[in-house]
């Protein structure tokens, strides 16, 4: 384990690309969270204001930007549930690398269906 | 009782000890374990979303018509529920207050200036009490017939 002939062990490895991602993906969430609390709170005004909005979530181009949000929560919560798992469990830190793999399968067998079913639905209608 | 003031007291706790014995000052700021809470706070919260995103998302998108099924009357469909009333705010506050809290830490690592750190802090706090506020008032709010004319079958029976 202790061997790092460049530097730091950390540095360009898994562990440190992930902590990039999950920064980015949880910043990025958020800022959805915004607007989307924004947009349902039109559902106040009039149901036309929010059909109106809505029609905007049913463009293909917006369809495409959803899958990429579902992609960022997906990695983000499977990715966070690794962190948590290193954190708490004894053996954790040893299987950290062992449990990049599980999110990036888990990611995989999740994505895949959201996608084909999701741009589906925004493509043929 | 009346100890003199210079003798240690070590009854009351590591900090007493080292405040007047070492070399090193370990100033508490006072925040007591905040960092702490905040830690296992994210972890909790984590745990939770997981569950609560993923049922939004998999409703939402997957079931029925997916994103094309999604409409007013959608809305009005869920929220007549008291079942996703609760998921909703319970979502809607967890996501903002762990959103909030893991922006927080960006912030405070990115930040060189004060003056910068507090204009950030400052908006991160309005929007998330803009956000939550008017999330839940329009969770306890929601009129499914606030258009006199509508169709719905709630409220034509009226
Ligand atoms: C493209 C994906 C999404 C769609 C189409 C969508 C759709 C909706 C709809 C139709 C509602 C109204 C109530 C309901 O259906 O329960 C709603 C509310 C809500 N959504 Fe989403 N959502 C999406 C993604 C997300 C994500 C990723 C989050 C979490 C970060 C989220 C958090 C919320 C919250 C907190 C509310 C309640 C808002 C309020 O209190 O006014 N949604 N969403
Ligand atoms: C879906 C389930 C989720 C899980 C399992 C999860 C888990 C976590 C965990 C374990 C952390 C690390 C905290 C730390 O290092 O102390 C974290 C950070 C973060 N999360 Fe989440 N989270 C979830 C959803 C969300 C949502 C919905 C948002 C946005 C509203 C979000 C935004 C963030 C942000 C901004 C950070 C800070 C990242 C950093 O400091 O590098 N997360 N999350």
């Amino acid at each position: 384990m202790a061997q790092a002939a460049n530097g730091t062990l950390y540095r360009g490895r898994e562990g440190m690309w992930t902590w990039v991602a999950h920064r980015i993906s949880g910043v990025l969430i958020f800022l959805f969270l915004f607007a989307h609390v924004l947009d349902t709170a039109l559902v106040r005004v009039s149901p036309d204001a929010y059909n109106e909005v809505m029609s905007a979530y049913k463009n293909p181009v917006v369809g495409l930007a959803e899958a990429g949000l579902v992609a960022a929560v997906i990695f983000h919560a499977l990715n966070g549930l690794r962190i948590i798992a290193v954190d708490f469990w004894a053996k954790g830190p040893r299987y950290q690398r062992q449990m990049f793999w599980a999110v990036a399968i888990g990611f995989v067998v999740l994505f895949a269906p959201f996608a084909i079913r999701h741009l589906t639905v925004v493509f043929t209608h | 009782m009346s100890a003199t003031t210079s003798e240690t007291n070590y009854h009351a706790g590591p900090d007493a000890v080292s405040a007047k014995t070492s070399r090193y000052r370990r100033v508490s700021k006072g925040r007591g374990n905040f960092e702490l809470w905040s830690w296992v706070f994210m972890r909790g919260s984590g745990v939770l979303l997981l569950v609560l995103v993923f049922g939004h998302l998999f409703v939402n998108l997957m079931l029925g018509e997916g994103i094309h099924g999604v409409d007013f009357a959608f809305v009005a469909g869920k929220w007549a529920s008291p079942f996703w009333q609760t998921w909703d705010l319970l979502m809607l506050w967890l996501a903002e207050v762990h959103g909030f809290n893991g922006v927080r830490t960006i912030i405070n690592d990115y930040t060189e200036k004060d003056s910068t750190r507090w204009v950030l802090k400052g908006l991160l706090v309005a929007s998330a009490v803009l956000v939550l506020v008017l999330g839940t008032l329009v969770i306890f709010t929601f009129d499914p017939c606030v258009d006199p004319s509508s169709t719905l079958s709630v409220c034509t029976g009226r």
